[in-house]
């Protein structure tokens, strides 16, 4: 068994965990924390796909902007009244009824391994310039469009935090 | 030895956990992180997809979902904040105004 692996099942495995304890904590802010958690080790994972742009972009936006805009809301909204309720027995068993069909299908599915469709091809590596330079070249419109969104996005976050809506 | 399979497996099961705790918790501000969780098996597999093809597509692709979730949960967020104003709850089960 080589570091490479021992480093996949300890990452997937800390992953799966921080997920189940997402979902499993009674507390929003123990959910946000644990969602902190699975995020760094998600970034553990594409350094293993040697992803390293996009890792870095992850720990930045996931882990930093987007959690710390959760723990923001969760502040602000004064949480404690939900924290007691327990979740009901329907959707606990709806729940593990769906994840459980997703997973008995991926089980099917998997049994086969999955066939790599181009093979015999360089190197892609995941560095800043692999990535950013069809960002520049095949994609220059989606990210125009995106950055076009992320402006409508700030404008439509800025309008719905008006006191008055209408 | 990892392969491909591998990943898709951790992939599916973040994905299955995702969709659990979107169907199972009524906080609506912990069903949004359990979508979050959805959005990062889907990019963990096309990661996976681009480094075993050996095609840079799929973290291109990864790019533009990280920055439109990072969109969207801002507005989520805010929509969340409005709601609470006028409800004081964000609890789903007590969301049930468009109930018949």
């Amino acid at each position: 068994m080589s570091s490479y692996d021992i480093l996949f099942w300890f990452f997937s495995l800390a992953m799966l965990l921080s997920g189940v304890l997402v979902i499993a904590s009674r507390n929003p802010v123990t959910s946000a924390i644990c969602l902190v958690a699975l995020f760094v080790f998600m970034a553990g994972l594409f350094v293993l796909l040697e992803a390293f742009f996009l890792a870095a972009i992850q720990i930045l936006v996931y882990a930093g902007a987007v959690m710390v805009l959760f723990l923001f809301v969760i502040m602000l909204l004064d949480l404690k009244a939900s924290q007691r309720r327990r979740f009901g027995w329907l959707a606990a068993v709806g729940g593990l009824v769906v994840a459980g069909a997703l997973v008995w299908e991926l089980g099917i599915i998997l049994q086969t391994p999955v066939t790599v469709a181009v093979s015999g091809q360089t190197e892609v590596g995941g560095g800043l310039e692999a990535v950013v330079k069809p960002l520049f070249a095949n994609y220059m419109l989606p990210f125009q469009v995106t950055a076009l969104l992320l402006l409508v996005a700030m404008i439509g976050v800025v309008l719905l935090s008006k006191k008055d809506l209408q | 030895m990892i392969t491909l399979n591998h990943y898709l497996m951790v992939s599916g099961l973040l994905f299955a956990l995702g969709i659990a705790g979107l169907v199972m918790r009524r906080n609506l501000l912990v069903i949004f992180m359990a979508l979050e969780m959805n959005l990062n098996a889907a990019n963990l597999a096309l990661i996976a997809f681009s480094k075993f093809n050996k095609i840079v597509d799929g973290q291109v692709l990864v790019f533009f979902v990280i920055a439109i979730a990072a969109a969207e949960v801002a507005v989520g967020l805010a929509i969340i904040v409005a709601l609470y104003r006028q409800k004081q709850t964000v609890t789903v089960t007590e969301l049930n105004s468009l109930r018949l």
